[in-house]
């Protein structure tokens, strides 16, 4: 039975519910069985860090999936749009005349003083103005069944590959199930990403050649990238496949040099360009910097877009859809307290056991403390971590998650979800209906990061 | 195609094959060994295994003394040893996991469920338990793999690329093994005529028809000759016959027609080269290699392949930075 924490039926389940009851316990458990294997086959695995053995994970995927009601993902939409939108502009703005900071909206000091702020780019005019091609907005919902940002992703954000897949594997395994419910489909957003990623090729290049760049096989998301480059049908290269000479980018091919215009770049900025950036790096190439500089190649995403998803910037991002565009947000930010503020840094440490204390340069759901889960003995280690580095926390009150029916050992029980669409900007902003849901599958569990033993599954919009 | 992608390409058929020539190799042996023969012929049975794979030196600095169960162990399971099948598979599965993209899915998912399910095998013991069905096995993902590139990849580059490890890498095997086991045996002859039980002659014909089964060609042999097993036709058929699938003479028809698919402008001396030992395979005849010696001809074979592999990674695989 699908129910929400209230014991009701979302009535958006109710066809799927129906569907459920008439399955038996070993069909439904062979079906995941099924998965299972099928997932292994395919390789649809990440790699573990740390682990000599190379060993290959599956991220567990449930076959329960999460729906979504087309009025709301319309509500959605059109808020991630908005904020996409503001995010670019901000970063245009930052790379230009920073308007936003002389007009005392954000402070200077949040970017000059953040990492993530590329000098390099100060100046640098890219093609149609868009810094994130490809965004992940992380969303929850909580409370009363409103939508909460809880971070932009605008460097790398992975796991699309994920969502085509388990929409993939959902169809396989249940095709009925696809009859009886009008599922939005997912299938064509590698289409959407190859007509967004060549409409910013470089100025006057009208049949550009794309690429899709990966640190290689041994990079957790190394699926990931073989999959979108063959699913555009445009070459993976390594850094090492790619040279400079002639101010233009080339790849090394079995008829010589070849000339490469987008590059979708799965590489950290750090690791771009030896020449540039981290000089160790055996990932990047020489030089592509100054090409980039030029203008005759694309980067997607463009260098700098981290200063807009630092968590110590998330706090403005009302401010900013305000300021560039005039508007009222229409996704809520989680209230957040800002622990190089004074007021706000007291306030987070008398109120630890119910805080979700967050590192301001995290991912992946380290170096966090969730306050109501916390032994006394690790919210005292945080407090010391607190107060000798303000600087580098923000606070955030532990939201009631929304839960979604999932597969777990004793059957089927509520887990918390969160949702990461994928929003692409070119010369418009297009995105497929969903995204990627992850599930905590621990009881209680607000993390639902697959490195934290997070699972996914296929989120359906229903008309 | 990006050279390196090609380089993947081309290995990962490279590693297959070899895999699959391992096992043919050592499914011959392991049956042979069965057969009653003397210690020193047995021991010379698995030396002659290593010697195939130059893998004498890594054997005893490893394991000292010899033994079947030994040389099986170093040549299945061993990862240190890179023509162990465990080795080969493993290599043709991460030449395939990094061009992915490239493959077609179903290229790829045998080659990753082969790799998966050797896994399981080697924990299961398989191989010890029943190394004939287990080197069967082998033979039979390996033929599953080029079938499934056979039939599903475009032809284009990659397609070639990896036809062109195939067979270079089946030129490779096809001499070695009848090097090694051609002088194993005309050593073997002499030391058991002069040895005191005496061999029955019809030992002969089990050792030929080992080497022949090695190569899939036993089946072959009696059809194309209707006749009685003689190292000379045997050596004939593995070496001239065009229509022979793992002939040197084949593999090289191969090599070349593949070769001129992906030409490019700076293969052209690559391409004589194979053009010119294809030429020579074909006008050869087995009486003047006999004449010559077999060891010396295959040894320069090999040397020619071996050429002809580098220069095809000079000119397409790994080029220089720019140009």
């Amino acid at each position: 039975m699908v129910a929400n924490g209230n014991g009701d039926v979302h009535s958006h389940y109710a066809q799927f519910n129906t569907w459920l009851a008439e399955q038996s316990a070993e069909s439904l458990a062979f079906k995941r069985a099924e998965a299972d294997l099928i997932f292994h086959r395919v390789g649809i695995t990440f790699a573990v860090y740390g682990d000599d053995q190379g060993t290959e994970r599956l991220i567990p995927f449930d076959i329960i999936p999460r729906i979504i009601p087309a009025a709301e993902w319309r509500l959605l939409e059109a808020g991630l749009r908005q904020r996409v939108k503001a995010l670019n502009l901000f970063i245009h703005d930052i790379y230009h005349q920073q308007n936003i900071i002389k007009a005392g909206v954000v402070p200077a000091e949040q970017i000059f003083c953040n990492a993530q702020y590329r000098p390099e780019m100060q100046g640098i005019d890219v093609v149609g103005d868009i810094y994130a091609h490809i965004a992940g907005i992380d969303i929850v919902r909580a409370g009363q069944g409103e939508f909460y940002v809880l971070e932009d992703n605008l460097r790398v954000p992975s796991g699309v590959s994920y969502m085509l897949e388990n929409r993939k594997m959902m169809m396989r395994l249940f095709p009925d199930l696809f009859a009886r419910n009008k599922v939005a489909p997912v299938a064509h957003y590698p289409d959407l990403l190859l007509e967004n990623l060549r409409a910013v090729a470089p100025r006057g290049i009208t049949d550009p050649t794309v690429v899709v760049m990966t640190p290689g096989m041994y990079n957790a998301a190394y699926f990931e990238h073989a999959f979108l480059a063959q699913q555009m049908g445009v070459e993976l290269v390594e850094g090492k496949d790619l040279f400079v000479d002639d101010e233009t980018v080339h790849m090394r091919t079995t008829r010589g040099p070849r000339r490469v215009d987008v590059i979708y770049r799965r590489v950290d900025d750090d690791f771009l360009d030896p020449l540039a950036f981290r000089p160790d790096s055996t990932l990047g190439v020489p030089g592509l910097l100054s090409v980039y500089r030029a203008g005759r190649v694309t980067l997607a995403n463009a260098i700098g877009t981290g200063v807009a998803d630092d968590k110590s910037v998330y706090p403005f991002v009302p401010d900013m859809i305000q300021f560039y565009l005039g508007e009222k947000p229409l996704l809520n930010n989680v209230p957040t307290w800002q622990c190089r503020k004074p007021q706000d840094l007291s306030h987070v440490l008398a109120h630890l056991p119910e805080l979700v204390v967050k590192e301001v340069h995290g991912a992946g759901g380290y170096g966090m403390l969730v306050g109501p889960a916390a032994t006394r003995a690790e919210i005292e280690s945080f407090r010391e971590r607190l107060i000798a580095h303000p600087d580098g926390y923000i606070a955030q009150p532990t939201l009631a998650l929304s839960a979604c029916p999932t597969f777990v050992e004793s059957g089927i029980a509520p887990r918390h979800i969160d949702l990461r669409p994928f929003v692409l900007s070119g010369q418009d902003i297009t995105m497929v209906p969903g995204g990627l849901t992850r599930v905590a599958l621990r009881d209680g569990s607000l993390v639902v990061n697959s490195s934290q033993g997070g699972g996914t599954k296929d989120t359906w919009v229903l008309e | 195609m990006l050279s390196r992608t090609a380089d993947h390409l081309y290995w990962m058929s490279r590693y297959t094959e070899r895999a699959e020539n391992t096992a043919r190799m050592l499914d011959v042996n392991v049956q042979t060994a069965l057969l009653p023969q003397s210690a020193a012929s047995a021991e010379l049975l698995w030396r002659g295994m290593l010697g195939i794979s130059e893998l004498q030196a890594p054997y005893d600095t490893r394991y000292g003394s010899l033994s079947p169960q030994q040389v099986l162990e170093f040549m299945v399971r061993d990862p240190a040893n890179p023509s162990s099948i465990c080795a080969c598979l493993h290599a043709a599965r991460e030449n395939a996991r990094a061009v992915r993209g490239t493959l077609t899915t179903e290229v790829w998912e045998t080659i990753n469920s082969t790799w998966l399910d050797l896994k399981k095998r080697l924990k299961d013991k398989t191989p010890e338990r029943d190394p004939s069905q287990f080197f069967e096995w082998v033979k039979y993902r390996s033929h599953l793999s080029r079938g499934v590139t056979i039939g599903t990849m475009l032809k284009d580059e990659g397609f070639y690329f990896a036809r062109l490890g195939t067979f270079l890498e089946r030129a490779d095997n096809t001499a070695r093994i009848l090097d090694v086991k051609y002088h194993g045996l005309a050593e073997q002859g002499v030391l058991d005529a002069d040895s005191e039980e005496g061999i029955d002659h019809h030992m002969d014909f089990y050792h030929w028809a080992a080497i022949l089964r090695s190569v899939s060609a036993f089946e072959v042999y009696r059809k194309v000759y209707s006749d009685v097993i003689t190292p000379a036709r045997v050596a004939e058929l593995l070496i001239l016959r065009a229509d022979m699938p793992r002939s040197l003479l084949n593999c090289m028809n191969e090599v070349v027609s593949n070769l001129g698919h992906v030409r490019n402008n700076l293969s052209g001396e690559t391409e004589r080269r194979a053009g010119l030992l294809q030429a020579d395979l074909h006008y050869a005849r087995i009486d003047d290699i006999l004449q010559r010696g077999l060891h010396t001809y295959l040894t320069d074979f090999l040397g020619r392949v071996n050429e002809i592999g580098n220069r095809i990674s000079r000119d397409f695989l790994v080029p220089l930075a720019a140009a």
